[in-house]
């Protein structure tokens, strides 16, 4: 091929800058950076190989120790001291009532404290900057303190609705709760503020383009945030533990009967304590169960999420 | 129009410094005189054009710094009045006063009166969503709702509870915006899907649903092609008929090809502290006389193209 095709008209100069430009970007990286570049990309790999690692090592134990006792039977038959005849129904039941619950309590509740952080709350007052600080901290703060406070305060204390399901739905949604705010903050701070400009002046008042524009625009967002609540909610022990969920009990829950009711983490493991064999087996049987459920619910969201989503 | 020296703002001795400006354009070879086409219906108006928004020595501060400064001028019934200036001098920071835009920015102050009708703008008993919906606004960058063509422009008429068939209205307002026969095949489709040019005339057809009584425009060609910003342009011109229209633009052509009267506004240093700048306006007049027989030297050095 003709160099000559390529060769820059112009100015001396201009040629000179060209022909500058280009050596600049065919040179080969010298060996030093090269390394350097591939060694990062390594550390990068070893660090997702790792988490892959993990997260495949759980699963595949699951289903290993837990296949033989996988069947239909462990959605419909309820706990039993005889591992044959042991199911999960109840726990199942009641962490679906308890997800349901917290769904139910976590989204206004979440979205509308959203809402007022970032179209209402100005920031320039100590008293908002101190809310928006503390629930990012809230994020953090271990479940199990969310499991006493629950006891003092809604099963005893000023709520002192007893050790229902209803109690343990509420202390799972404080729980979750600062991921919900932050998810949907971050949601709503995505819209660009053009379309809020515009709807303003189009006549609408605040609460007409929260309402019209700006929610719908942030669904996806939030959604996204419920998908992380519900996953951390679902698989608490400790907090229910706490407000009342019991270990063993043979019949389907209810949201306000005082009869007691369990979830599925903590019959799991009440089956993983015990001593025999079987129910070691069991325990392995519903971690595949507990997944199966959060999946279901997740893949839910996932399909929500994407009916709603849209790029700007 | 009628006498030209009542708009003028500017306290210049005007053929004075006209002439001097001149003389040293001249010398540089570089002024270069705009011209400003025959719109026919300016000469000889029959009667003085009603004036729907005076403002009196407006000024708009952010947090300490003051923004535009002493601003008076009025905006008239039927015509197009274009704000230029070079960039920092206030112009869309009043263009978003006229509309209460500027209540979104907590630390924002405005002085001075911007009356509507005779009424203040900025009075105590006005409710901003109440001045926003006559007074409808187009933005520099084309902002479209995430929503279909039809919803864009139905939103407007819904919030505002408007009585009547939404198809007529949604119709009615795509024609008046020149788009209803590029859209009317596929009014359910997302807004995001047309062109540039398209977005910015739904976005006009969709203040234009309201049927406010000024519209006020901030650089809304700015981001469109020629073509686009023809089209636009011609919208403007007709929609004059029916409503006032102020349009902020750095395109001083554009200016001169559709509007009746220009503000030039222009950047000043603070007299206490030399860091701080504000804008100003330095002439007020028919679009004719400040491009073709501008009264200050400022004004003739910008709209020659020798600054800015």
């Amino acid at each position: 091929m003709s160099l000559d095709r390529l060769q820059p008209g112009g100015s001396a100069r201009t040629q000179l800058a060209v022909v500058g430009a280009r050596s600049t970007t065919l040179t080969a990286q010298n060996g030093g950076d090269k390394l350097k570049g591939n060694l990062f990309y390594a550390l990068l790999l070893l660090a997702i190989a790792f988490a892959l690692a993990g997260l495949t090592a759980i699963v595949v134990q699951a289903f290993v120790k837990g296949s033989p006792a996988l069947s239909t039977h462990l959605l419909t038959d309820p706990p039993s001291a005889i591992a044959d005849r042991a199911g999960f129904r109840p726990a199942i039941v009641g962490t679906l009532y308890l997800i349901v619950g917290v769904i139910f309590l976590v989204v206004p509740l979440g979205v509308g404290a959203a809402v007022y952080l970032e179209e209402y709350a100005d920031r320039t007052r100590w008293w908002n900057r101190l809310v928006e600080l503390n629930i990012q901290n809230l994020a953090g703060v271990p479940s199990i303190i969310y499991g006493i406070l629950g006891l003092a305060f809604i099963v005893r204390g000023p709520l002192d609705l007893g050790f229902i399901l209803a109690a343990g739905s509420l202390t799972l949604a404080l729980l979750v709760l600062p991921t919900v705010i932050l998810a949907s903050r971050e949601a709503i701070r995505a819209v660009p503020p053009s379309i809020r400009e515009g709807s303003l002046a189009l006549g609408a008042t605040q609460w007409q383009t929260i309402r019209r524009q700006v929610l719908p625009a942030s669904i996806p967002g939030i959604l996204t945030g419920v998908i992380l609540a519900i996953s951390r909610a679902i698989g608490e022990t400790a907090p229910l533990l706490l407000v009342g969920a019991a270990t063993f009990v043979t019949f389907n829950p209810s949201f306000f009967s005082d009869d007691g009711y369990t979830a599925l983490p903590v019959l799991i493991f009440n089956y993983a304590t015990r001593p025999q064999d079987e129910f070691r087996v069991l325990a392995s049987a519903g971690v595949i169960v507990m997944l199966v459920v959060l999946l279901a619910m997740n893949a839910f969201a996932v399909w929500l999420r994407n009916r709603y989503e849209q790029q700007w | 129009m009628n006498d030209p020296d009542t708009r003028t703002t500017s306290a210049g001795n005007g053929s004075e410094v006209d002439a001097v400006a001149a003389a040293a354009a001249d010398a540089h070879g570089l002024s270069q005189r705009i011209e400003v086409p025959d719109h026919g219906d300016r000469i000889q108006p029959a009667a003085p054009a009603e004036v729907i928004v005076s403002i009196r020595d407006v000024s708009v501060a952010y947090g300490g710094n003051v923004a535009v400064k002493d601003v008076s001028f009025d905006i008239h019934r039927g015509e197009v009045t274009a704000l230029i200036g070079p960039s920092g001098c206030g112009k869309s920071t009043l263009l978003r006063c006229l509309n209460r835009m500027n209540d979104l920015i907590p630390s924002a102050r405005v002085g001075g009166e911007i009356l509507y009708h005779g009424q203040d703008l900025y009075g105590p008993d006005v409710d901003p969503v109440q001045v926003r919906k006559v007074i409808g606004m187009v933005f520099q960058k084309p902002n479209p709702f995430p929503k279909s063509i039809y919803d864009n422009i139905a939103f407007g008429p819904r919030v505002l509870g408007m009585k009547g068939d939404m198809d007529q209205i949604v119709e009615r307002a795509l024609r008046r915006g020149a788009l209803w026969d590029e859209v009317k095949d596929r009014l359910k489709e997302n807004a995001f899907g047309m062109s540039g040019g398209q977005q910015q005339r739904l976005c006009i057809a969709r203040t234009l649903a309201i049927e406010p009584d000024v519209i006020l425009m901030d650089e809304p060609c700015s981001a469109l092609d020629p073509i686009s910003t023809h089209k636009i342009e011609d919208l403007m011109l007709e929609l004059k008929q029916d409503y006032s229209i102020v349009i902020v633009t750095h395109n001083m052509q554009q200016a001169a090809r559709i509007s009746d009267c220009t503000a030039f506004f222009t950047v000043e240093m603070d007299e206490a502290d030399e860091r701080k700048r504000h804008g100003r306006v330095v002439e007020y007049d028919t679009t004719e006389r400040v491009f073709q027989n501008p009264a200050d030297p400022r004004t003739e050095a910008y709209v020659s193209g020798r600054v800015g």
